[in-house]
């Protein structure tokens, strides 16, 4: 049982450290990349990894600890997948809304500018 | 060996929040702004997360699970109040 | 009869799973949540719109699972391109020709596209016929839209029947 426990800290310790790690990437993502819609991708995606990463690791120790599976992780982490897409989508469409200038050398920006029309033609 | 992983861990993570943090004072537009709240309020649940391996507690997933909700709804509303002008239709 | 006593069955069952996961099974709590499961589904049920049935809950099931391991690749690569330098990035938009047209499958089509390789869908054109969607490596237009339908819209129709 020593032994079980010995091991499992590794697993949590590795997976902590990896939800960690993209977190930090996605944040940095955040400052470094160059204009909004480059931004975006970088907290919905590495953010949510990171997420999952962390609760894993977290409920693999709260398991073993209460020797029962600890289910309020996978509660938070299934929000977090389900809501992630859908802010970035809204947060998204106000900045096309909002005529968000896009860095040079963007493919097809006119797709961007015809989205924004369709928008402005509900209202 | 665990407690010092996970004071790492928050020590990335910190770190993290500044970078969300700068975003949100240099702008340059408000989406941006709303941007780095949404990542700062999912870091601060990971957070949240650590805090609870540090103190061996289950009780920290409560707040954790309310951050969550509170983050998502609100970054709905903002984004909804920048494209209607409105929140409630 | 029926309908206006437990008008959402599935719904039901969904809120006391969840409400014993999370306060630990125990007969008190599995009456709490039985009363909760019952009432919650009563007050929504006007403000639910019902959506496609879904045919195949086991391909559902495989999607997802197919979902997370795309999740954690499309992860990696995000985080590659974030750590090289800005001057490698070629983002770009691409207009997606759906398929789908009901609403529900469509949205979890969008969510997808979100959550995998390296896209984000921003927008639905106003008759639902094409998704707005950022790119943050474009590299091949055609291929990356012949890879959304076959890998995501192709078992979303499937499953739904649509």
């Amino acid at each position: 049982m020593n032994n079980l426990l010995q091991y499992s800290d590794y697993l949590v310790a590795f997976l902590i450290i990896v939800g960690a790690v993209f977190m930090l990437i996605g944040s940095w993502g955040l400052v470094k990349l160059p204009d909004f819609y480059t931004r975006l991708h970088a907290p919905t995606k590495a953010s949510t990894l990171g997420m999952g990463a962390t609760l894993l690791g977290s409920l693999v120790w709260f398991s073993l600890q209460e020797q029962s599976l600890h289910i309020h992780e996978l509660v938070i982490s299934l929000f977090l997948f389900i809501t992630a897409p859908v802010s970035a989508y809204m947060v998204g469409k106000a900045a096309i809304h909002r005529h968000r200038p896009m860095v040079k050398g963007t493919a097809n920006p006119e797709e961007a500018e015809r989205a924004a029309k369709r928008l402005g033609q509900k209202h | 060996m665990l407690i010092t992983v996970v004071l790492a861990a928050a020590l990335m993570i910190g770190v993290a929040m500044l970078f969300c943090l700068w975003r949100l004072i240099k702008g340059p537009d408000i989406t941006d702004r709303i941007l780095a709240l949404d990542t700062l309020y999912i870091n601060s649940i990971a957070l949240i997360i650590l805090l609870g391996l540090y103190h061996g507690s289950a009780l920290y997933f409560e707040g954790a699970l309310l951050i969550a909700m509170l983050g998502f709804v609100s970054t709905a509303a903002l984004a909804k109040y920048l494209l209607r002008g409105d929140i409630i239709e | 009869m029926m309908r206006y006593l437990l008008p959402m069955p599935w719904h039901t069952v969904m809120l006391v799973m969840v409400w014993l996961l999370l306060n630990g099974a125990s007969w008190g709590q599995f009456v709490l949540g039985v009363v909760l499961g019952w009432v919650i589904p009563l007050l929504t049920y006007p403000y639910v719109r019902g959506h496609a049935p879904i045919r195949k809950p086991v391909a559902l099931f495989v999607y997802m699972l197919r979902l997370v391991y795309d999740i954690v690749v499309a992860n990696l690569d995000v985080a590659r391109r974030v750590l090289l330098p800005n001057r490698y990035l070629k983002p770009g938009w691409l207009a997606y020709p759906l398929r789908i047209q009901e609403p529900f499958p469509a949205a979890l089509l969008a969510s997808s596209i979100s959550l995998t390789p390296g896209t984000v869908s921003v927008e639905f054109s106003e008759d639902s016929q094409v998704l707005y969607v950022h790119v943050l490596h474009l590299d091949d237009e055609k291929a990356l839209i012949d890879f959304i339908a076959q890998r995501y819209e192709q078992p979303l129709k499937e499953i739904f029947g649509c």
